[in-house]
């Protein structure tokens, strides 16, 4: 059964239109991550199914009930915002208990719940300390004890580590992780940050003005995106893109640019390619290797840039007027200006369509 | 009222505090000899020593003599004290500046809230609404107490009017009572500075994280009660600041008494402000008059001394968080 | 409201909502009926002061006037009795503007050149002076108010427009030198130091760099000032002299101290101009007059 279901939703807000005719189908204890840029309508996909936000068309499920035009409080949601919103001036308890009391339920039921709620959360001993005097990893852990205690079925979080530097940012990404195999809740995540994305998530939906571009594993969406915008948006540096054309060649097809050819026969296409169709060859700076001048190669470039990253090096290269970037081990010595030959991993390439960037 | 105390409130209360988000005066690159610079602080120097610590030290000075209509440099211990609590006139001027404040500094704020908390429900026209809350505060006590007066006026005014309207046995004619003359005042000076109050807490209002009304929202919490157990305990630093302001002005209450009933009928409105000055000038007898100045000083003292405390506790506490 | 659990091609339609709320009437209720509270005094002084004396006799306080007449502020102006003399609210009016603008210009300057040198200049006795000078901002008048009465007397200077100009500018300085000291030290200090490599001096940094930037702080400093001088009561009467009191004084006395009738009209017709100057500033100011309350007030 699906936890979250939403159909044909639109949202309206003054004059824009920010999301348009939007599925998701989310699954019971999945861990969904909605990725994009700024501006992409994924906050406010987030508080169209909190509730917090009208929308203006569509339909909107939670665990098979509609709740589209229901009051937040009736969705059974608990949500955790950027700046985890503990009350300052309760204690860990008050604030965990605060939305029950109001809800007039029996005394001890509320201690039961919290008891739980702080044992499994591990706050146990901080139940009596106020918001100020908790650490970050602390106050997420209230911000989801809250929504546990409520016993929500679905879990939104909105960008809830983007406003922690990265060292504190990882910690708290690994016990989201930690918490979410522990909880096994279903919970939808709002962030900007591939790695976020990538780490956390079950299913990634990458999205972009409004619309999802996909939605699916991070290995699949990072292997095979379905169009340049999610490969560009995932891995970092991000992938190379060649513009050039395709040849059928008798049973063959090849690629071919200036600065790169390459047989990409075995490529998983959707439909035949035709012959000398415009198309963008994608290929991933790890999947690049160098090889000597001599041995068979896809391109010849020259080395731009190197940078370091202690456990790899990157090289940027032009290659006949085109970018390309190469992911080499760290004891490999590339000189600027030293012309180098690549090669290839015809696995990895994707091809996208010149004109609307779809995945070929 | 001048807005000059409240500004102490908002800055570390030290006197040699740094100024905050910037380094102290000390880290700058200021010389350690810059005569332009201590001749240009005289000024404030001179100012300081005269106009404050001189003139304070010199009215103690008469406040402990038997001082009438000139200063006399003789010593009466607490004379003038002791007869300045056997007055009936200071006494009496004492109660009523007392109701005036405790009724006054609870109107203001429960209106300055109501006003400040409905203002920021996102309604239409709230810049209409702010500015005709706030005009009032820009006249001064003078002004507003000629125009309530004439407003309560037991003739011609909001009496004459209710009993026009059909209402014919209406009483209004609280300005001309001794027990209920004070509470004219009061609304005088409550329709004069509630606005200010209203600023301050609205400042406040707009200071507290907007997220923390959506995580409400996903409780449950009524709109109500999450300004009562919410946003109301995190307006404490504001509504102190109001408070504070609200106090300073009821102690020096002057300009609107007198305008409004000159002190009647009787003693009904008379305020401490207003018995000194009367002692000073009209009633030649400066050493009752400097022990009366010196009681109120020492109440103010008393009432913002554990305000300024708190603060600079407060910002301590915030620093080292 | 629940529907059956299949999310299928059914939309559900938008339940009807109510534009008013009764939540939302309450709101405007309230506040609407506040606004009335604070502009009524406002409106029985205008149509006061266009009524004749006959009306206001007869009628009822909040009655519009049958017959309006401006002869109520004509005399206000230039014929009503302040005392001993009869020449209307317009001697008061400019005896304000003779205290104001001295007054102004010496405590916003000294204000401003207070907050430079505490904010960038060390200068040890400084801080404690400062200090001082805060709890000053507290203190009521009348414990100051003779002593000042007597020195000022001493030096033959006592009630004359020098003597309240100087007045003005010792009580006006606690809040102007706070407000131009964290407006100083809000600034980026790269600014002065970068200054004072350039080899700036303590006034020419102040002259040339500093004074131009502060064009905001002033324009609170001067809202504050105006309203604070113009409205200022007490210290006018004790100080200014009798052929300088300002408006608020001249006021109290026509409202107060006129024998015969009482021309109410006339009352509130010298009331208005009296409060002209600051409802002006006021309403020009707009979102300035509410930061400088706020510069004075704390943040949150």
């Amino acid at each position: 059964m699906s936890s979250v279901s939403i159909r044909s939703l639109d949202v309206v807000l003054g004059k824009n239109r920010i999301i348009e005719n939007l599925d998701l189908d989310i699954e019971e204890g999945e861990f969904v991550v909605l990725l994009g840029p700024s501006g992409c309508g994924k906050s406010t996909l987030l508080h169209s199914i909190a509730g917090l936000i009208d929308v203006s068309e569509g339909r909107i499920d939670i665990a098979g009930t509609d709740v589209t035009w229901a009051d937040p409080k009736d969705r059974g949601i608990g949500m955790v915002f950027q700046s985890y919103a503990l009350y300052p001036t309760m204690t860990v308890e008050r604030n965990l208990s605060f939305g029950l009391r109001i809800s007039g339920m029996d005394k001890a039921d509320i201690k039961t719940r919290i008891d739980n709620a702080a044992r499994m959360l591990q706050l146990t001993d901080l139940l009596q300390r106020k918001p100020a005097q908790l650490s970050g990893g602390q106050r997420q852990r209230v911000a989801i004890g809250r929504a546990l205690v409520r016993e929500a079925k679905v879990f939104l979080l909105d960008e809830p580590l983007s406003n922690l530097d990265a060292k504190l940012r990882a910690e708290l990404r690994r016990e989201l992780k930690q918490l979410h195999q522990d909880l096994g809740a279903t919970m939808v995540h709002v962030t900007h940050d591939q790695v976020e994305a990538m780490t956390l998530a079950t299913r990634i939906a990458v999205m972009r003005s409004g619309k999802i571009q996909q939605f699916d594993t991070p290995d699949r969406v990072y292997a095979q995106p379905s169009n340049m915008f999610v490969a560009g948006f995932l891995g970092s540096p991000s992938m190379n893109f060649v513009r050039g054309q395709l040849r059928r060649d008798g049973g063959r097809v090849r690629f071919e640019s200036p600065a790169l050819r390459a047989d990409v026969s075995d490529h998983a296409f959707v439909q035949a390619p035709a012959d000398a169709q415009a198309a963008v060859l994608g290929i991933r700076p790890e999947h690049l290797r160098q090889v000597a001048l001599e041995a068979p190669r896809n391109a010849q470039a020259t080395v731009g840039l190197i940078e370091p990253m202690g456990a790899n090096k990157i090289a940027w290269l032009d290659a006949q007027g085109t970018p390309l970037a190469i992911q080499v081990d760290p004891q490999t010595v590339l000189t600027t200006g030293e012309a180098v030959g690549l090669a290839l991993d015809a696995k990895h390439v994707c091809l996208f369509d010149a004109a609307s960037e779809r995945r070929l | 009222m001048r807005t000059g105390p409240s500004a102490v409130l908002g800055r570390s209360e030290a006197a040699d505090a740094p100024p905050r988000g910037a380094a102290s005066a000390s880290k700058r690159g200021g010389p350690k000899t810059a005569w332009a610079a201590h001749t240009a602080l005289l000024p404030m120097g001179a100012t300081v020593l005269i106009a404050y610590v001189a003139s304070i030290l010199w009215t103690l000075r008469i406040s402990l003599s038997n001082s009438k209509m000139l200063p006399r440099n003789d010593w009466a211990g607490v004379a003038q004290y002791v007869n300045l609590f056997e007055s009936d006139r200071w006494l009496t001027a004492l109660a009523n500046i007392g109701l005036f404040g405790l009724v006054f500094i609870a109107g203001a704020v429960v209106l300055g809230f109501l006003l400040a908390v409905f203002i920021d429900q996102k309604v239409r026209l709230e810049g209409v609404f702010r500015t005709i809350y706030l005009y009032s505060f820009s006249i001064s006590f003078v002004a507003c107490g000629v125009i309530w007066q004439w407003m309560f006026n037991p003739t011609l005014g909001i009496q004459r009017s209710l009993r026009s309207w059909g209402w014919e046995s209406a009483r209004f004619d609280w300005i001309a009572t001794q027990d209920m003359a004070i509470y004219c005042v009061v609304i005088a000076v409550l329709w004069h500075s509630a606005g200010l109050v209203m600023a301050i807490l609205l400042a406040g209002l707009r200071g507290i994280d907007d997220e923390l009304w959506k995580a409400a929202r996903i409780e449950g919490v009524p709109r109500w009660r999450y300004y009562l157990n919410i946003v109301l305990p995190q307006l404490g630093p504001s509504l102190g600041t109001a408070v504070v302001l609200l106090a300073v002005s009821v102690v020096k209450l002057f300009d609107a008494v007198v305008a409004m009933t000159n002190g009647g009928p009787g003693d009904a409105t008379d305020v401490p402000t207003k018995f000194i000055i009367d002692n000073l000038f009209e009633r030649q007898n400066i050493g009752l008059a400097s022990a009366a100045s010196v009681t109120m000083l020492v109440t103010v003292v008393i009432i913002v001394a554990p305000m300024v405390y708190a603060r600079s506790r407060a910002n301590a506490a915030a620093g080292r968080a | 409201m629940t529907i059956a659990a299949s999310p299928g091609n059914t939309l559900s339609p938008r339940p009807r909502r109510a534009f008013f709320t009764p939540a939302r009437l309450g709101v405007y209720f309230f506040l609407v009926s506040a606004a009335l509270f604070f502009l009524l005094p406002l409106y029985v002084m205008g149509i006061t002061s266009i009524k004749p004396m006959t009306e206001i006799r007869e009628g009822n306080i909040f009655a519009l006037p049958l017959a309006i007449t401006f002869e109520p502020w004509a005399q206000a102006w230039s014929s009503a009795c302040t005392g001993l003399e009869c020449n209307g609210i317009s001697v008061g009016f400019w005896n304000s503007v003779r205290i104001l603008i001295p007054s102004l210009v010496l405590s916003v300057l000294l204000g401003s050149i207070n907050g430079y040198a505490l904010a960038y200049w060390r200068v040890k006795w400084a801080g404690w002076f400062f200090g001082v000078l805060m709890l000053g901002a507290f203190i009521p008048y009348p414990v100051m108010l003779y002593p000042l009465v007597r020195m000022f007397a001493s030096v033959n200077m006592f009630q004359s427009i020098p003597n309240i100009v100087l007045i003005h500018t010792f009580f006006g300085m606690p809040i102007m030198t706070l407000l131009f000291r964290n407006y100083y030290s809000s600034l980026p200090i790269e600014l002065f130091k970068a200054a004072r490599i350039d080899g700036g001096s303590f006034w020419r940094i102040y002259f040339q760099l500093m004074l131009p930037m502060s064009l905001p702080i002033f324009v609170v400093a001067l809202i504050l000032q105006t309203t604070g001088i113009w409205n200022d009561f007490l210290l006018g009467l004790i100080f200014a002299g009798r052929e300088n009191y300002p408006m608020t004084v001249q006021l109290n006395n026509i409202i107060n101290s006129t024998q015969g009738e009482k021309l109410y009209n006339v009352n509130m017709a010298a009331t208005l101009l009296a409060s002209m100057v600051p409802l002006v500033v006021y309403f020009v100011s707009g979102r300035w007059f509410v930061r400088g309350i706020a510069a004075g007030a704390v943040k949150g």
